[in-house]
């Protein structure tokens, strides 16, 4: 019995704000506990929620960055529960009328990408902190009231590879938006993960367990699995899955099922009167419009257009957007851009997925990839050493240019040189060389290959292929 | 000595004249008001607290700067404060134990408003508790009395403010209207209340419940005082996001012309029916036709949604309360009951159960009722929309009136104790006043004369959002007419 | 149209728990009646014929109402501790939360 996932992500982004949500307080990070508080986020009696304009334009513009539709009018709301780090007993969020739906994120997947579309976008305020005494809990309300965009997938994701890919692209546009520092150990990006899991042929989705609060995204990933896991064997054994909440342990590396609370919580959901609604003229929405960095569409017609690349090239450069800004720098340094949009498809993805790393995390500079394609173009290095060069590069970075002269990698394409190289290999593999004569191919690939040991592969490979095939014939 | 005496129907304007003559001082003006506490407060039970110290202190600065040459009219004059306001180093209690310990670490704009105009806020009045109530009686410290009779009921919720002033013991007050608890008590009392329109005044570290109704308003003893204290603390707040950003005219200049001529008055004829008392049907009524006398154009009119208007209030201000008072856990400030051992949940029930009164608890547990799963859309949901149809009764209104003028209750003022077994009194209080508050509209209720039994009869006039200024005219010129 | 309900049942102790208030035994068999009275009355409402009307949500028509992103100053920690029913270092300190 096979089954298919289903998974749902809903993302907690703390927006770059110098304020908080609701009131002016400071929204440093590791603060002393309750120095960053005032009546209004820890809910005194009297106080009142004042709502920040710069919140609102950054849940627009990461709205219009993924392609969602900018509600024309849209509410706060009361979601009421009593709970420790809950300054008033209710949350003021956006329950029914959210500021931005639809949209998606483009994922990169084997020959291409997906679109893994969203739900909705809405803005609330977070909640305190509690910390864990041996006998006591404390709450520190420096967190409170701080605005947080929550980001709802549609349940389209299959696997938790894809949810982690969902991530990190959400992470980049984000960034690259400049909306949040989607810091993961300060926690400035948290995510709750809904799994399902349902029998192969069948269309209803199975019970929804939830993981909440995950930081981390290789925590994410293998909470996903494991809970995966539990759910087959679950069902396997013909038990029933619970819908329930469950806390990944990353000591024990197992999901374990938070005590459920008394009864199912009825949050009462009603308007937020204290605040009035958020009704965005298409004109205000067209000036933050403007404030935003190129769309991922329009960057992929213009690459194809400014380029001349083909559209498969654009649309994988452009899927994440640190990357293509590292494609136009390169070739605005020099680099050809369709040698530099090869080598980042194949070479630099392939050692960025092997590292898991981010482009903008690696020592490997635009500056650096463009010199080495130069040197590539202009024949002063042969492939295999210019390869080499990129695995050091993203290692330690550095300037090609300059390791080519210090450790003499130049090509050698100096015709006696080679002539000379082909002649000693020639003399040492005589029945290799009658193979050839015979037709096969391989063999001028092996006498080739002897040409570039001898020359502790620095020969051009192609002039010597020549070479050696032309003292055959001449023979 | 002879100002102790006059302290007792000492205007503000009148107040702020004599210290502006010279003829007192601000020390010896709040002494004269600690006199008349100390000597009458004992049988009307209208202070919660009165800091005689601290009250001095800000008066002798106040008569300092006086002395060097400052004279704007609120300066060094003491105004005593319903205790739902937070005064920056004092307690507010809003007459709950569950708030008992709590100090108010900020002022609430209203009251940065009155300081700065030089004014003294002295005093912290009785209520009924959180605001809930009519009588007054559901004050978790004590009873509060009539000044004109002590048996009866001062009404509520902001009964302590017009005991205080009917009663002499404040020049002025500034209580809070949700429902009406600013016109009813003013109405039992015989003194003058005026509830602003919505948005017209700001909210900020007034410790509300109803968030869409609640106002702050004067309670005075005259029209005039009304509106040299709503002048005072009007106005656009950035910390209140409902205050609108309207400029505030000059309220106590608009009453020096008024005049009744030519003003078309709305008589709704649903005030009037059999539930009012006879006694304040004819009062009011002589009231308006003193008014057509006068030279007004009076005319009946319907507000076709009136006997539903106390349903849409209950409904509606019960749930925004159940969530505004969730807050009050006892976690952050008030007093926590319960055992640390019992957990955080016997914590929250606990200090909720101990702290609030029976009131208070009602109308949380009814407004959590409305607001929850498979309730919302029947009782939440429909009050919501009917209050759009209360809306549009004052809409078409107002197309051909300048005011509506009714009684402002339908009866005077009852004895204490005599309606605990009646669930619906409270209602019954509000009837003619609630409608204001759900349409936002501003309203104020001026005295009209006294029962055979002595007892005040109110009179309310409305107008429109943001008419302030025919509302004060029109109860200006009204009051000169009737001669009270 | 809802159906007209003249006897209506509210489940005070279950409300009670979303409240977050123990109400003693009395307490609910007193409030329960009280409640239900209140709510016959609030049946009235059942008479009106709502449809299509819009509901009302705010005290007054106004929208669109922000505050500038800038910082303002944050309550002194010893004002916010003096309140504070009872204090773990600079936290509020709370029975054990498990979760």
């Amino acid at each position: 019995m096979k089954y298919l996932v289903t998974i749902g992500l809903e993302t907690h982004v703390q927006l770059s704000t110098k304020s908080k949500m609701f009131c002016g307080c400071a929204t440093s990070f590791a603060a002393e506990p309750n120095t960053n508080v005032c009546p209004i986020c820890l809910g005194y009696p009297g106080a009142l929620p004042a709502m920040n304009r710069e919140a609102i334009k950054l849940t627009v513009l990461s709205g219009l960055m993924l392609g969602c539709d900018i509600q024309a009018w849209s509410k706060f709301d009361r979601k009421n529960y009593f709970y420790a780090d809950a300054a008033k007993n209710y949350q003021i969020t956006q329950a029914d009328q959210p500021l931005c739906l639809g949209g998606g994120v483009d994922i990169p997947v084997p020959g291409g990408t997906n679109r893994i579309r969203i739900h909705h976008i809405h803005l609330e305020e977070d909640v305190g902190k509690s910390t864990h005494h041996p006998r006591c809990s404390g709450i520190d309300f420096n967190r409170s009231s701080t605005a947080l965009m929550e980001i709802v997938s549609e349940p389209v994701m299959s696997s938790a590879d894809e949810a982690i890919a969902y991530l990190r692209a959400l992470r980049q546009i984000l960034v690259y938006t400049g909306v949040s520092n989607c810091n993961l150990e300060e926690g400035n990006m948290r995510s709750d993960v809904n799994i399902s899991i349902r029998p192969e042929g069948t269309e209803t989705l199975g019970t929804k367990v939830e993981i909440k609060n995950m930081n981390s995204f290789s925590h994410i990933h293998a909470a996903a699995l494991y809970e995966i896991a539990r759910q087959e064997r679950v069902l396997k054994q013909g038990g029933t899955l619970v819908q329930e909440t469950r806390r990944w342990d990353p000591d024990l590396c197992e999901t374990a099922s938070m005590r459920t609370k008394e009864d199912a919580q009825d949050y009462r959901y009603f308007p937020e009167p204290d605040l009035l609604p958020i009704v965005l003229a298409p004109e205000q929405i067209d000036a933050w419009r403007l404030l935003l960095p190129e769309l991922p569409e329009d960057k992929r017609v213009r690459f194809v257009g400014q380029y001349a690349l083909p559209e498969y090239d654009a649309k994988v450069l452009c899927a994440q957007l640190p990357v293509a800004n590292f494609f136009e720098e390169a070739v605005k340094l020099g680099a050809p851009a369709k040698a530099a949009s090869n080598w980042i498809m194949t070479d630099v993805l392939r050692l960025l997925g092997q590292s898991e790393q981010d482009i903008i995390d690696v020592p490997l500079t635009a500056e650096a990839f463009a010199s080495l394609l130069k040197l590539v173009e202009t024949k002063a290095i042969n492939m295999p050493v210019a390869k080499g060069l990129l695995d050091e590069l993203f290692e330690t970075g550095g300037d090609p240019a300059a390791w080519v002269k210090e450790r003499g990698l130049a090509q050698v394409s100096d015709t006696g040189a080679i002539e000379q190289f082909a002649r000693e290999v020639i003399a040492a593999h005589p029945k290799v060389v009658e193979d050839f004569k015979g037709g096969k191919q391989p063999a001028l690939q092996f006498l080739v290959g002897q040409v570039m040991k001898l020359s502790r592969g620095k020969a051009n490979p192609q002039m010597a292929g020549e070479m050696i095939k032309q003292m055959i014939d001449d023979r | 000595m002879s100002l102790n005496s006059e302290f007792s129907t000492m205007t503000l304007a009148q107040a702020s004249e004599g210290l502006r003559n010279g003829t007192f001082s601000s020390v010896e003006l709040v002494r004269a008001m600690h006199a008349a506490i100390d000597e009458k407060d004992s049988v009307i039970g209208a202070y919660l607290a009165f800091d005689a110290e601290g009250a001095l202190a800000a008066a002798e600065a106040a008569d300092t700067r006086r002395a060097a040459g400052e004279y704007p009219l609120l300066l060094g004059i003491p105004i005593a404060l319903k205790d739902m306001f937070n005064i920056k180093g004092q307690p507010c209690t809003c007459a709950s134990k569950i708030l008992e310990g709590y100090i108010a670490p900020y002022d609430a704009t209203v009251i940065t408003r009155l300081k700065a105009a030089g004014a003294i806020p002295a005093g912290r009045l009785n209520m009924d508790e959180f605001a809930m109530g009519t009588t007054t009686e559901h004050s978790a410290f004590q009873v509060t009395r009539n000044p004109v009779d002590p048996t009866r009921v001062p009404g509520g919720s902001s009964g302590g403010s017009a005991a205080a002033v009917a009663g002499g013991l404040a020049l002025a007050s500034l209580g809070t209207d949700t429902g009406g608890s600013i016109r009813q008590p003013a109405s039992f009392c015989g003194c003058v209340g005026v509830k602003p329109s919505y948005g017209r005044v700001s909210r900020f570290g007034v410790v509300g419940s109803v968030s869409s109704m609640d106002q702050v308003g004067p309670i005075t003893k005259t029209v005039e005082d009304a509106a040299i204290l709503l002048q005072a603390i009007a106005g656009l707040d950035a910390y209140d996001q409902t205050t609108v950003n309207q400029p505030v005219p000059d309220y106590v200049a608009a009453l020096r012309d008024a005049s009744l001529k030519g003003l078309r008055i709305g008589v709704p004829k649903e005030c009037f029916l059999d539930q009012t008392d006879p006694e304040v049907v004819t009062k009011v009524r002589a009231a308006i036709d003193a008014c057509a006398d006068a030279g007004a154009e009076v005319r009946e009119i319907s507000l076709p949604h009136t006997a539903y208007a106390s349903a849409v209030y209950s409904v509606c201000a019960a749930g925004e309360a159940s969530a505004s008072l969730a807050r009050f856990d006892g976690v952050r400030y008030g007093r926590r009951r319960g055992a640390a051992e019992d957990g955080l949940q016997a914590l929250y029930n606990r200090t909720r159960a101990e702290g609030f009164g029976a009131e208070v608890k009602r109308r949380i547990i009814l407004g959590t009722f409305v607001l929850s799963s498979g309730n919302y859309d029947r009782y939440y949901h429909r009050a919501q929309q009917a209050r759009t149809l209360i809306r549009r009764d004052f809409e078409a209104a107002f197309a051909h009136c300048d005011v509506l003028m009714s009684p402002t209750t339908p009866t005077p003022a009852y004895l204490l104790n005599s309606k605990n077994d009646d669930a619906l009194q409270a209602s019954f209080d509000d009837a003619f006043t609630v409608a204001a508050n759900l349409a936002g509209i501003c309203g104020l209720s001026i005295p009209c004369g006294r029962t055979k039994a002595h007892l005040p009869v109110g009179l309310q006039v409305l107008a429109p959002a943001f008419g302030e200024v025919a509302l004060l005219r029109a109860a200006e010129a009204c009051r000169r007419e009737l001669g009270v | 149209m809802s159906d007209i309900k003249s006897n209506v049942h509210i489940d005070v102790a279950r409300v009670c728990e979303l409240a977050h208030i123990d109400l003693s035994a009395e307490e609910q068999v007193e409030f329960q009646s009280q409640l239900e009275v209140i709510l016959k009355a609030v049946s009235k409402l059942d008479e009106l014929d709502l449809t299509g009307i819009e509901p009302t949500l705010y005290g007054h028509p106004i929208e669109s109402v922000f505050r500038e992103d800038v910082n303002t100053p944050s309550l002194d920690l010893e004002q916010v501790l003096a309140n504070a029913p009872a204090r773990i270092g600079n936290e509020f300190k709370l029975p054990k939360i498990v979760e």
